[in-house]
């Protein structure tokens, strides 16, 4: 009886219905599909450029670009400076407005958040009116609102509409006193720093000591001290040696100051206020997520309103939180270029835009301005991974 | 006992019978209750209170006013906007809407044409109803209305001229040929054994042989007489060649969309079932496509098509305008809609695939009948927000230059016939509107599909 079962094998297939041929076929078919694809348009990429007199490879990089840049973090000139400073230029503008971006939409879309979930009704409805409206609008009508509509009819600079401590807001743009070190100014800077590191030194020395023995430190006071007071006392102690230029009228302009371009501000409102609406979403769901026997047991063990929500909902609630939270920073640093609607010099702008332009490498352009994008994106997913794997649930 | 105690108890002063039910307390019900709750529930809420209060009274009343009582509803031209020759404060600029409302809709397209576009728009419409009305009868006929006959409406009626009557006349042909060997092959059931079964094969000889036609029957019959009312259409009024360059407005917009819908979700179910391949070729290679594009802005990918894709092709090849968006739109639109449709095939439990294969389905009958119909019903919320994030995308087709409908509104506000202070309000205000009832619209039907694919999840 043993012996028969032990000779049953399984029936053997045709070569023609083996799934691992198949496999094999499958898979081979496909490469030559897709190798066929690419070899016949990088052949005809080659023949379109030759007949179109384009040059090809990245030897424009180092040409002159012969054109301005009117925001630019580094240095650039239209006599002097080539098309890779201006990738430069676009790059920085870029991860400027995206940086800032993401830290204000993060702050809005927490507060809008939390606003849908308040028990005042009129602060939940309004906020609810905020998401429905700011989602369901495409993010380039809101540009072109900010920007056409918002920005664009503001007085010239001769009627400057004039804000407090010394900010000037026109058609040209927001003017920011402009601030200047005199000697010891650095030495700030420095306090400032210092205090910040030693806060956090400070931070994990002190839940150190709470977890090994149970007691409690000022964390708070003690950084408000290290981080806002140092740098005061410091300022006083040298002297008070900052002084800010302040922006006046001179003829039809505005000479002094920080000049804040108005397509910067437009695309930071509008982004800013479009990301948060998506952050509030985030939020919400993630706070929902924590069941109410959570909130009910920290009550149950005598924590307040507060440490109740610092110590029990927020930590559940950010592991919920923290993966949507990271596609819509990158979601906000994809979409910032949308500058080139508004003509904020942003890495598509300048870049794709107007050196593409000049030069007419079309592939080579594209291809850079892609591979930068996908290396914000994989780089940030990276990071966002990480803190998620510290976050994450422990389970035993 | 005690109820016997009280009953019998000789007491004057206790009472003998139930007191009627008292309504609650003012300070627990009613309206008044109601604000203090929810309005003045601590000195935070009192305050927050106030402060919406203010923001809701100095905005709410200033808009009303602008955009309705101060609004001008008719008018020739912006002098009927302009607050010193109408010797009143003017709002909304509605005249301008008004005036302008058919080139929004169908941009430069010609005026003796736009019946055409009126056809597939009544077509659309009927697709969609179709498709989302969850009630619909034979819904596998509306599915192929919406992603084989429309596409090809649309393209003849839209374009119309030589090229788009031959497309019409060899799908005419191909259909038809269908149709004759279905028939030929119901004089000849044997050939036909795989498709109807040895079973079912006996019956089928019984029947008379003008009962036996195979084949999706409803499906060629529809698409003949669909065709056949398009080439009627070509030969009596006829259908000449409309550039694409002429089109615009909201025709456009929806086209767009329609055209990343139609092919963005079979490229991404394909591109979903690569992914969760178990050959490592097919999955690097739909891993590669779908991290690639999701990694990139939409804006980039719209340049790539823009300018490479005229060079990837041979050069009397090089594709229309509008077509290289389309391309674009439709290729982005797939890597996300994959990712969609692979979160309903993770979430199949895999006894759903044991027991297909356990049948003995291979691959393709087991994803096509047990997995996809299930894994698709479940992301089906999933997938109307993609569309809703494509519906607001299509609005980038506008940095490549073509007139969507944002563009055409853009395009007005610079013209000098209706430049009055007050035109932008009203042009951003009106595309809003369109915008917001689109998406909107779209977002409360994926909750009420979520709402009726939980029911049977509640208790």
């Amino acid at each position: 009886m043993s012996t028969t079962s032990a000779e049953i094998k399984p029936g053997k297939a045709s070569l023609f219905y083996d799934p691992k041929i198949r496999g094999y076929v499958y898979q081979f078919a496909l490469l030559a599909v897709v190798g066929f694809l690419i070899w016949s348009a990088a052949s005809n990429a080659i023949e379109n450029l030759r007949a179109q007199k384009i040059a090809s490879g990245f030897g424009f990089w180092n040409n002159a670009a012969g054109f301005d840049v009117n925001q630019k973090l580094i240095p650039f000139s239209a006599s002097g400076s080539t098309y890779g400073q201006a990738f430069w230029v676009g790059l920085l503008n870029t991860l400027l407005v995206a940086s800032i971006g993401i830290v204000l939409s993060t702050f809005l879309g927490f507060f809008v958040g939390v606003a849908r979930l308040s028990s005042n009704w009129i602060v939940s409805k309004l906020a609810m009116i905020y998401v429905e409206v700011i989602r369901n609008l495409p993010l380039l009508l809101q540009l072109f609102f900010w920007y056409n509509a918002v920005l664009k009819p503001l007085p010239n600079p001769r009627q400057s509409i004039e804000l407090p401590a010394g900010f000037l807001l026109n058609n040209r743009g927001l003017y920011v006193p402009d601030p200047q070190f005199g000697p010891g100014g650095n030495l700030i800077i420095w306090a400032f720093l210092i205090g910040l590191v030693a806060t956090f030194v400070f931070r994990s020395w002190a839940r150190k000591q709470q977890a090994a023995t149970g007691k409690q430190y000022p964390i708070g006071l003690i950084g408000f001290g290290l981080i806002v007071v140092l740098p005061l006392l410091v300022y006083f102690a040298t002297g008070r040696p900052i002084t800010f230029i302040y922006p006046e009228l001179a003829g039809f302009n505005l000479r002094g100051g920080i000049q804040i371009f108005p397509e910067f501000v437009a695309l930071l409102v509008g982004l800013t206020t479009y990301t948060a609406g998506f952050i509030a979403e985030v939020v919400r769901a993630g706070i929902l997520a924590v069941s109410k026997g959570q909130t009910e047991a920290a009550n149950a063990l005598g924590l307040r309103a507060g440490p109740t929500l610092k110590l029990v909902v927020i930590p559940q609630a950010m592991r919920v939180i923290i993966p949507p939270l990271t596609s819509n920073y990158l979601n906000l640093t994809k979409n910032s270029s949308l500058a080139v609607a508004i003509g904020y010099p942003d890495l598509v702008q300048v870049f794709t835009g107007t050196v593409l332009n000049q030069t007419g490498q079309a592939v080579e352009v594209v291809a850079i301005t892609m591979a930068v994008y996908l290396t914000i994106s994989l780089v940030t997913s990276l990071f966002m991974n990480i803190y998620n794997k510290r976050m994450a649930l422990v389970e035993r | 006992m005690t109820d016997a105690t009280t009953e019998m108890a000789p007491y004057a002063f206790v009472r003998k019978e139930q007191l009627e039910q008292q309504p609650a307390p003012l300070s627990v019900a009613g309206p008044l209750a109601w604000v203090r709750q929810h309005l003045l529930s601590s000195p935070l809420n009192i305050a927050l209170t106030l402060v919406c209060l203010y923001l809701v009274v100095d905005t709410v009343p200033g808009m009303i006013r602008f955009y309705f009582l101060d609004a001008v509803w008719t008018g020739t031209n912006r002098d009927a906007c302009l607050a010193d020759k109408v010797g009143r404060p003017v709002g909304a600029c509605w005249a301008y809407i008004a005036d302008r409302f058919q080139y929004f809709i169908y941009g430069s397209y010609p005026i003796s044409q736009r019946w055409r576009v009126n056809i597939v728009f009544v077509m659309f419409a009927l697709g969609v109803a179709w498709l989302l009305w969850t009630n619909a009868p034979k819904k596998k006929l509306g599915i192929f209305f919406f992603f084989v006959l429309l596409p090809i409406s649309a393209y003849v009626l839209l374009l119309g001229g030589a090229g788009a009557e031959n497309f019409l006349r060899t799908c005419m042909i191909l259909t038809l040929a269908l149709a004759a060997l279905y028939v030929v092959l119901s004089f000849a059931p044997q050939i036909v054994r795989f498709y109807i079964g040895e079973a079912a094969l006996g019956v089928v000889e019984q029947l008379p042989v003008w009962k036996r036609f195979f084949g999706p029957k409803q499906l060629v019959l529809f698409a003949l007489v669909i065709f056949g009312f398009l080439s009627l259409l070509a030969s009596s009024p006829g259908l000449p060649r409309v550039d694409t360059g002429l089109w615009g407005g909201m025709t456009v917009t929806f086209l767009i969309a329609a055209v990343g819908i139609v092919f963005s979700l079979p490229l991404g179910v394909v591109l979903a079932l690569g992914r969760r391949s178990r050959l490592p070729i097919i999955q690097l290679l739909s891993v590669i496509f779908i991290e690639f594009v999701r990694g990139v802005p939409l804006i980039t990918v719209l340049f790539m098509a823009n300018t490479m894709l005229p060079l990837f092709v041979p050069q009397e090849w090089s594709p229309d305008r509008l077509l290289r968006p389309l391309v674009g739109v439709a290729l982005f639109a797939a890597a996300y809609m994959a990712e969609v449709v692979r979160g309903g095939l993770q979430a199949m439990p895999k006894g759903q695939y044991e027991g297909a294969m356990s049948l003995g389905l291979g691959y393709w009958s087991m994803m096509r009948l047990i997995i996809l119909p299930q894994a698709l019903r479940i992301v089906i919320p999933g997938i109307v927000n993609t569309f809703i994030g494509l519906f607001k995308d299509t609005t980038l087709v506008t940095i490549v230059g073509i007139f969507d409908f944002l563009r055409t509104i853009e395009a007005t506000l610079v013209d000098p016939t209706w430049a009055t202070p007050t035109t932008r309000a009203t042009g951003y205000a009106f595309a809003a509107v369109f915008y917001f009832l689109c998406c909107w619209g779209m977002s409360r039907y994926s909750i009420a599909v979520e709402k009726r694919l939980a029911a049977g999840q509640k208790r």
